[in-house]
C-alpha cells in the first residue's frame, strides 16, 4: 500500500460525533471504537461519558476515572504509520454543579460542604433539566475550548466523542437547552444554553444512532431519526452493531433454506480439509447453518429497513471473544475503512 | 448450579407477588409477561404491571391505551381456573391519583397545576420507580379487599442501575418529606445557623441558575404540599415492606453478557443484604449450543485449508459459521460460571434466544415453556 492522501471520510467539519442508541446495542463500544478511529494522524479526540457507568474505565480496562480529562489510549495509526491520542472523560452532574458554583460563584470548599443538605444533589436529580444543561454544558465546553485552553494545562481536541443517553431519552436530553421552561431566562446558564443549542443544531456536530438487527432496536432508531430531525439536530450514521458472520454466500444461503445441500460433496470437502467425519457432523453442520438462515432472513428484513432511512451506514461485527482493548483497536480499524472516521 | 423451578414458583399459592429486576436491554418487559400469562394459564388470577412494553406486544395483551387500570387480557386459556389482567403504569396519573387521594380537592388542584409539580411527576429520575412500587402498593390493597387477584407480577422500569429501583423512591421521598425543601425557602435555623453565609450564596447562586420562577413555584408547591409530605414516605415504607414479605418473589433477569450478569451481581448482593426474597435469575437470549463435537480451532483450520482452494466454498462457510457458534457459547458459559462461582445458591434457569421478537401471546407461551423446560 503507498502512502497516499488520506481517505476522506464521511463526516468532514464534525466536530461533536455524538452517540446514541438503544440499550444493549453495544453504544458504548461503537463510541469508544469511533473516538480511537478520529484519534490518527496526530489528532487529540476526546471521550466523554455523562451516565455515571464507568463504561470507558472497563473497555479500556483502567482504574474508575474521576472528573478530569485523561490520556486513556493511543489512537488508530494512519497510513503513514502516525497516531493520536484518546482523552477520557466522566462527567458527573455532581461534580459538574460543583466546578460550575466554583467558576461563576467562587463558592469552592463551602459548596462541598453544603453537600451534605443535598443541595447538590437536589439540584442534579430533582431540580427537572438541571442535570442535563451541566452534561451538555461541560461537553460544549470540551468542545468550544479556544486554542490554548482556558487554564494552564489544558488541552484542546480536534475532535470529541460524547457516550450519550439512549434514543428512548436523546432528544430530551439534546434539547434541554432550548426549553429552559423555570429555568434562569437571563444569566450565565442563559447565554450558554443558546450557545450549546447553536452547536448542536450546527454542522459541527452529527448523532450517529447505534443499533442491531432486530425489531425494537431498528424501531427505536426509526424513532429516533424522526425525533432529531423534528428538533432540528443533525443526523449522522447508523452503525449496525453485533453483525452475525455473513459466512455463506447468497447462493449458499439459498442451497440451505431449499434443503438442496449436496451431503456428499461437503464430505468429500471435509476429508480434503483433513476433517475427521463422523456420522452425523454433515448434518449438524447444515443444521446449524439452518438455524443462520432463518436468523439471516429476519436480520436482512431489518437491514433494508435500516437502509430505507437514506442515512450513511456502518456495520461492525460481533467479536465472540466480548470487547477489551484489542477488540476495540479491531472495530476502530473497521470504522476508518468504512468511512466514519 | 441449582435450578430455578419455575412452574414451582408460580403454583405455589403463598406467592403473592413476583417482581422482575435487572439492567435495561434484557428481556425483562417479556419475561415478566410471559411468567404472568404462565401462572394465569395455570390457574393463577394474575394482574401484570408492565412499564414500557414493544408496540406489537402492548397491542396483543390490550394495554396499548394508557388508562391506568388493570384490563382482562383476551384469548388466555382459562381452563386451569386462572386469569390474566394487564397493565402499563402511567407515571403521570399514578402520582395525581396520590395526590387526590390525600389533599383537599382544591389543593389537590393547587397542586397539580403547579408547574414544579408537573415537572416533577413526570421527569424526576425515580418518580417512574417510586410510582411502579405505589401501584404495587394499590394492586396489592385491592387484591386484599375484593380477592381479584392472587399473584401480581411486576415489571420493574429501564434505568441506569438495577439497583434503581429500590434506592431510587428513597430520593423521591426525602426530598417529599420536606426537610431539605424547607430548609432550601426557609431562612436557616438551628445548625443550619453555622453555615447560613455559605448556604445563603448557595441559594442565590441556585436561584440564579434555577430561575426566581423555579424556587417561586416550588414555594407554592410546598405550601400546598405541606401536610402530604409524612404521607408520601408512608407509603414508600408500607410497599417497601411489602417487598421484604414472605409473599414476594424477586426474579433478578439478565442475559449471557457482562453488563448484565454484573448488574445481576449487584443486585443479587443488594436483595441479600436487604433481606429481600430472591428467587432466582433468569438468563435470557442464550446463544443455541453447538450440535457437533468439533472445536473452534479444528473448524477454522479446515475452513482455511479449504479456502485455498475455492473461496465460495459452501463447506468453508459452515465451518466458520460452526466456529462461531462455538466461540460464543463458550464465551457465554464461561461468564455464567463466573456469576455461578461468586453466587453459588441462586437458582437458575437459561432461556434460548428466540428467532424473532415476542410480539403476541403464542410467544410468550414459547418463552414460558422455556422457562420451564431447564435440564
Amino acid at each position: 500500500m503507498t502512502a497516499r492522501a488520506e481517505r476522506l471520510d464521511d463526516w468532514p467539519g464534525v466536530r461533536l460525533h455524538v452517540v446514541t442508541g438503544k440499550g444493549g446495542t453495544g453504544k458504548s463500544t461503537v463510541a469508544a471504537s469511533l473516538a480511537l478511529a478520529l484519534a490518527t494522524s496526530g489528532r487529540r479526540v476526546l471521550l466523554c461519558e455523562v451516565e455515571g457507568r464507568q463504561g470507558i474505565a472497563r473497555m479500556f480496562d483502567v482504574d474508575p476515572l474521576p472528573y478530569e480529562e485523561r490520556r486513556i489510549a493511543k489512537g488508530a495509526p494512519d497510513a503513514t504509520g502516525r497516531a493520536g491520542q484518546v482523552h477520557a472523560l466522566h462527567i458527573d452532574p455532581e461534580s459538574a454543579l460543583m466546578e460550575y458554583l466554583a467558576m461563576y460563584y467562587k463558592l469552592g470548599r463551602a459548596g462541598k460542604a453544603l453537600d451534605r443538605f443535598g443541595v447538590i444533589d437536589f439540584a442534579t436529580t430533582i431540580a427537572p433539566g438541571v442535570r442535563d444543561v451541566l452534561l451538555t454544558g461541560k461537553v460544549y465546553e470540551a468542545v468550544q475550548r479556544p486554542r490554548g485552553g482556558r487554564q494552564a494545562g489544558q488541552i484542546t481536541y480536534d475532535a470529541v466523542v460524547l457516550d450519550a443517553p439512549p434514543t428512548g431519552r436523546i432528544c430530551q436530553f439534546l434539547g434541554v437547552n432550548s426549553e429552559l421552561a423555570g429555568l434562569a431566562k437571563v444569566g450565565p446558564i442563559k447565554t450558554q444554553a443558546d450557545k450549546v443549542m447553536e452547536l448542536l443544531r450546527s454542522p459541527r456536530t452529527a448523532v450517529h444512532l447505534v443499533t442491531i438487527l432486530e425489531e425494537m432496536p431498528v424501531q427505536e432508531t426509526s424513532d429516533g431519526i424522526a425525533e432529531l430531525r423534528a428538533a432540528g439536530l443533525p443526523v449522522g450514521g447508523v452503525v449496525v452493531n453485533l453483525v452475525r458472520p455473513q459466512a455463506l454466500s447468497p447462493s449458499a444461503l439459498a442451497s440451505v433454506r431449499d434443503d438442496t445441500v449436496d451431503p456428499t460433496g461437503i464430505t468429500s470437502e471435509l476429508s480434503r480439509a483433513r476433517v475427521d467425519v463422523d456420522a452425523g457432523l454433515v448434518e449438524s453442520l447444515v443444521a446449524e447453518a439452518r438455524d443462520h438462515a432463518v436468523r439471516r432472513q429476519l436480520e436482512d428484513e431489518q437491514r433494508e429497513l435500516v437502509a430505507a432511512e437514506g442515512v450513511p451506514t456502518y456495520e461492525l461485527p460481533r467479536l465472540p471473544g466480548g470487547i477489551d482493548p484489542g477488540a476495540l483497536v479491531e472495530l476502530a480499524g473497521l470504522l476508518r475503512h468504512q468511512g466514519l472516521a | 448450579m441449582p435450578v430455578l423451578d419455575v412452574d414451582a414458583l408460580l403454583d405455589d399459592r403463598s406467592t403473592e407477588i413476583v417482581v422482575c429486576c435487572g439492567a435495561g436491554g434484557v428481556g425483562k418487559t417479556t419475561t415478566s409477561a410471559a411468567l404472568a400469562l404462565r401462572a394465569a394459564e395455570r390457574g393463577r388470577k394474575v394482574v401484570v404491571l408492565t412499564i414500557d412494553p414493544a408496540r406489537r406486544l402492548a397491542q396483543a395483551m390490550g394495554i396499548e391505551h394508557l388508562d391506568n387500570t388493570p384490563r382482562p387480557v383476551l384469548s388466555v386459556d382459562a381452563g386451569a381456573g386462572g386469569s390474566l389482567d394487564a397493565m402499563m403504569l402511567d407515571m403521570k396519573r399514578t402520582f395525581d391519583e396520590v395526590v387526590e387521594s390525600q389533599a383537599s380537592p382544591e389543593k389537590a388542584r393547587q397542586i397539580l397545576d403547579n408547574p414544579f409539580y408537573v415537572a416533577l411527576s413526570s421527569s424526576f429520575a425515580g418518580t417512574q420507580e417510586y410510582m411502579a412500587m405505589e401501584k404495587l402498593g394499590q394492586l396489592h390493597r385491592q387484591a386484599l379487599a375484593d380477592g381479584s387477584h392472587d399473584l401480581i407480577v411486576v415489571d420493574t422500569p429501564p434505568s441506569r442501575s438495577a439497583l434503581d429501583f429500590l434506592d431510587a423512591p428513597e430520593r423521591l421521598s426525602s426530598f417529599l418529606d420536606g426537610r431539605f425543601i424547607r430548609l432550601l425557602l426557609a431562612p436557616a435555623r438551628g445548625p443550619a445557623r453555622l453555615m447560613t453565609a455559605g448556604f445563603s450564596v448557595v441559594t442565590n447562586a441556585l436561584t440564579k441558575v434555577l430561575g426566581a420562577q423555579v424556587l417561586r413555584d416550588m414555594q407554592t408547591f410546598v405550601a400546598a404540599f405541606d401536610t402530604l409530605f409524612g404521607g408520601f414516605r408512608q407509603r414508600a415504607e408500607q410497599t417497601f415492606a411489602l417487598l421484604q414479605a414472605d409473599g414476594t418473589a424477586f426474579v433478578v433477569i439478565a442475559a449471557p453478557e457482562p453488563d448484565a450478569l454484573r448488574e445481576a451481581a449487584y443486585f443479587v448482593d443488594r436483595l441479600t443484604d436487604d433481606d429481600m426474597p430472591l428467587a432466582g435469575l433468569v438468563v435470557n437470549r442464550a446463544s443455541p449450543s453447538a450440535r457437533t463435537e468439533l472445536s473452534a480451532e479444528e473448524a477454522i483450520t479446515a475452513a482455511d485449508r479449504l479456502r485455498s482452494g475455492d473461496s465460495s466454498s459452501l463447506t468453508a462457510g459452515l465451518l466458520r459459521l460452526h466456529a462461531d457458534r462455538v466461540r460464543v457459547i463458550e464465551r457465554e458459559q464461561h461468564l455464567r460460571e463466573r456469576f455461578a462461582a461468586a453466587h453459588p445458591h441462586v437458582p437458575t434457569a437459561v432461556v434460548p434466544a428466540m428467532a424473532s421478537d415476542v410480539h403476541d401471546l403464542d410467544g410468550l407461551r414459547a418463552i414460558g415453556e422455556s422457562l420451564s423446560r431447564q435440564e
